[in-house]
């Protein structure tokens, strides 16, 4: 796409939004803040008037030189990617995409980060500033379009992640960085004690790796970086080839292991880095290793008790997927204790005073 | 300008008397090392910005957790503010006491408590020293990846307060990209986890939220730090350049090559010559700015991108470029800019260090900008530049001695804190507001953030008891400030009054 294509459907419309929002304040109405529509699977199911951000749409700023670019939220994510690409640069975190209507609002605002995440942070990591609409309707900014910035609390990466119950994301504003020169992917045979045995090791060692997974006995590993250092770990790991639409299809949940069979429910289990393989009664086969093996898939028709008690004995936590299908969990997330949730409590109410962002989205109580 | 604690702009604090509350504490954790007397106050009445000093009521040395908890209980109950202090190297006054408050200085929790060479992860104490952690992890050739220039001396407790920096930034980010979770005491003396081992935690990002909130929303207890693997090679290329400008955009096009380089620093010709009297880096005393370019990570790799930047460098109209030949050559390029602020403080009975950011482009018309209040104003100003992402270290150089010397550097400080504002950026970048820049704040910020700013403070803690007056302006002190946004033509908070 080029400059002139995706500038033609800019659209600031943040005026009517504070107007919105501003009257839902006053009546005290509930919003359901809408991008793409493609997450709200992610999440506890929102009562509320949509408020839709799709129109506000395009990209205020964008300096290769600077690695910065600002995008209004409701810009699709793939307008925002091919803008990028253009100047050889991209979003380091690789947000998943769950359709071709998925904003960059939505993927700041669930937080969800592509396989690269290990290896080179998380989304709130490259947020650099936000404008929010605020409980009161008003558009106000945060952080900048440095990339270090000290002043005052950090509220960008507060609001990443916290799917929209804290305030409205207008614009964001992103640290971007180069596409690597070179790139090369590639499968092992190999079993999963081994595979993770492997990777604790290469991840000791300054080596060009950008992502690997396990499952069903090979070990998949993508490289990237400069020619010479990919080509000199590619012929040292060896292997078979492997296409890289292989990452975006676990990135998307689109690989054919996502087809979850009827009774089952699809979770995300987030552990510790080298964290043995949980004692849990699921078949290897259902269980997909992501970030080296800190993030796994799993399809399951455990409850969730049984699946948290062992992810958190682990140290790490779990979040249902599909908390709407049979044998889902109605609670998606993994509950807080007393102290944080008094915390969450206070910061949602003074934030949020009438509860009018996301209501539940979260969790009940907020 | 005084920047001390003002009751009439910064708020009310309670009034105790500090027999009374010397005894309610030693009577709630007995076991608690108390300072009270005037001589063993004096070591702590200040941090890095030495120019201001207060002494605070009591200083708690704790050693561990349960008198930390216990401590903030009382002061909790008393009202009575706390200020935490790590090593107490800050250089915005983070850490100043206050006259009715305790200093609870956490210099105690010294040790680190475990390092996982396989998960590439330590867990250490928040009075551990930030070098110390490299050099825990170097056995397993691994590191911890901020380095301010303080690394030596400056805690990681500290270095969580302030979201502090270092000169590999750009790459490797600040502590919030290194940091998976801290465990914080909150001012009534509640245990709490923020982020977690894996590498996400469920609910709000509070960890993000606790790095660089200057101790005002809780007492950090432990930290898990991320390590990296030590990169294989790391060289470092010097570029001089006979025209700042020139210097400034070849900055740019180093990144518009597609590099990031570990680190990209720049001094200008008063930098230059301070630290090369100083260290004797081998800079080139000619020239009008240098460039250091260090490049990291695979041999063959760093190789071809030495070749990249060198082309890119004599494209730029550099003078001369010199790549470092061995390790010793590395370090002795590295000394002259680490030493760069002492090297100042050489040439200049005091100097006041500025940590304003800006986006790159405007690099030029900034340091016109500085330029122009050193003349008008008679003060030197040497600049050093974190030029890869942005963050630039004005040296203003001064005489406290001389009357009204210190006035006028914090006056011309101010004004080059607003010319980073205007141009886009930010009045600090990893030094942190602290009481320094209380009132630079009222220019980045309009009176409804600075709103929101409270109303996050009031949900970890209302009655304002941890360090008071630091972080965030109150709207009082905005207006009596006078640099408050006008927005719309319109005063914010017109109901307010102004002093």
């Amino acid at each position: 796409m080029t400059d002139l294509a995706i500038h033609a459907a800019d659209c600031d419309i943040s005026k009517r939004l504070c107007d919105q929002v501003r009257t839902a304040y006053e009546t005290r109405t509930p919003l359901r803040i809408v991008g793409g529509d493609t997450r709200a699977f992610y999440g506890r199911p929102v009562e509320g008037q949509p408020l839709s951000m799709a129109e506000h749409n395009g990209i205020v700023s964008y300096d290769p030189v600077e690695l910065v670019v600002t995008v209004r939220a409701g810009t699709r994510l793939s307008a925002l990617q091919a803008a990028l690409a253009e100047h050889h640069q991209m979003l380091p975190f690789e947000p998943p995409s769950f359709g071709e209507d998925s904003t960059i609002g939505g993927a700041v605002a669930t937080g969800l980060s592509g396989p690269r995440r290990p290896w080179a942070g998380a989304a709130r990591d490259f947020v650099l500033g936000t404008r929010v609409i605020t409980q009161e309707g008003k558009l106000l900014r945060f952080g900048g379009e440095v990339m270090k910035n000290v002043a005052g609390y950090d509220l960008s990466r507060l609001m990443t992640g916290a799917q929209g119950t804290l305030g409205v994301l207008a614009d964001i504003s992103f640290k971007v960085l180069p596409i690597p020169t070179a790139s090369h992917c590639l499968r092992l045979s190999m079993s999963l004690d081994d595979a993770l045995g492997t990777l604790a090791k290469l991840g000791r060692q300054p080596l060009p790796i950008t992502a690997a997974a396990w499952h069903a006995g090979e070990l998949f590993i993508r490289l990237e970086g400069g020619t010479s250092s990919v080509k000199a770990t590619q012929e040292s790991l060896g292997g078979e080839p492997l296409e890289a639409s292989f990452w975006a299809s676990l990135r998307d949940h689109t690989h054919d292991f996502f087809n979850v069979n009827e009774g089952q429910a699809l979770w995300r289990l987030s552990l510790p880095p080298n964290t043995a393989p949980l004692a849990l009664d699921i078949p290897e086969t259902d269980i997909f290793y992501d970030w080296g093996g800190s993030q796994r898939w799993v399809k399951t028709a455990l409850d969730a008790q049984t699946l948290r008690a062992a992810c958190q004995a682990a140290g790490g936590h779990a979040t249902c997927y599909t908390p709407n299908a049979q044998g889902g969990a109605s609670e998606p997330f993994t509950p807080l204790n007393a102290v944080l949730e008094k915390y969450h409590r206070n910061l949602k109410t003074q934030l949020d005073a009438h509860g009018i962002f996301n209501p539940g989205r979260l969790y009940a109580a907020f | 300008m005084n920047i001390l604690f003002d009751e009439r702009l910064d708020g009310e604090l309670a009034r105790r008397d500090k027999a009374e509350v010397l005894t309610d504490i030693q009577q709630a954790v007995p076991t608690l090392t108390l300072l009270h007397r005037e001589e063993d106050l004096r070591p702590f009445e200040c941090d890095g910005l030495a120019a201001y000093r207060v002494l605070p009521m009591l200083v708690a040395l704790p050693e561990n957790l349960e008198q930390v908890e216990a401590l903030l209980k009382r002061c909790h109950a008393l009202d009575v503010p706390v200020v935490t202090r790590g090593a107490g190297t800050g250089l915005s006054g983070g850490a100043l006491p206050l006259e009715q408050g305790v200093l609870l200085v956490m210099s105690r929790f010294n040790k680190i408590l475990s390092v996982d060479p396989d998960a590439r992860l330590a867990r250490v104490q928040p009075g551990v020293r930030n070098l110390a952690i490299s050099e825990a992890a170097a056995p397993y050739g691994l590191y911890y990846a901020p380095d301010p220039s303080s690394q030596i001396a400056c805690s990681i407790g500290g270095n969580v307060a302030e979201n502090a920096g270092g000169v590999h930034c750009l790459k490797y980010g600040l502590t919030v990209h290194n940091v998976l979770r801290v465990d914080v005491l909150t001012i009534e003396g509640e245990h709490m986890t923020l982020g977690a081992e894996s590498l996400d935690a469920p609910g709000f990002d509070l960890l993000a939220l606790m790095n660089g909130s200057e101790g005002m929303l809780g007492v950090v207890t432990e930290i898990t730090v991320n390590l990296l693997p030590k990169p294989e090679t790391a060289k470092v290329l010097m570029a001089s350049f006979d025209d700042v400008e020139k210097a400034g955009r070849a900055v740019g096009d180093i990144i518009a090559a597609g590099i990031i380089p570990g680190g990209l620093e720049m001094m200008d010709k008063l930098a230059i010559k301070a630290a090369e009297d100083f260290v004797k880096a081998g800079y080139p005393l000619d020239a009008e700015a240098i460039l250091l370019c260090e490049l990291d990570g695979v041999e063959a790799d760093v190789d071809d991108d030495c070749e990249t930047v060198r082309r890119v460098l004599e494209k730029a109209g550099a003078t001369q470029i010199q790549q470092a030949r061995d390790e010793a050559e590395r370090a002795k390029f590295w000394a002259g800019r680490k030493n760069a602020f002492p090297a100042v403080g050489r040439m200049s009975p005091d100097y006041y260090c500025m940590d304003g950011t800006i986006p790159r482009r405007e690099l030029p018309r900034v340091l016109k900008g500085i330029a122009a209040l050193s003349e008008q104003s008679g003060l030197a100003v040497a600049n050093v530049f974190h030029a890869g992402d942005g963050n630039m270290h004005p040296l203003i150089l001064f005489d406290a001695n001389k009357e009204g010397e210190l006035a006028l550097a914090e006056d011309v400080g101010g004004k080059i804190l607003e010319l980073c504002v205007a141009a886009g950026g930010s009045i600090t970048g990893e030094h942190g507001v602290g009481r320094e820049k209380i009132n630079q704040m009222c220019s980045q910020f309009q009176a409804d953030e600075i709103s929101v700013f409270h109303a996050l403070k009031a949900a970890f803690d209302p009655k304002r008891l941890l360090n008071p007056g630091k972080n965030i302006p109150t709207l009082a002190r905005c207006a009596e400030f006078g640099a408050m946004h006008v927005h719309n033509n319109e005063l914010p908070h017109p109901e307010l009054p102004r002093f």
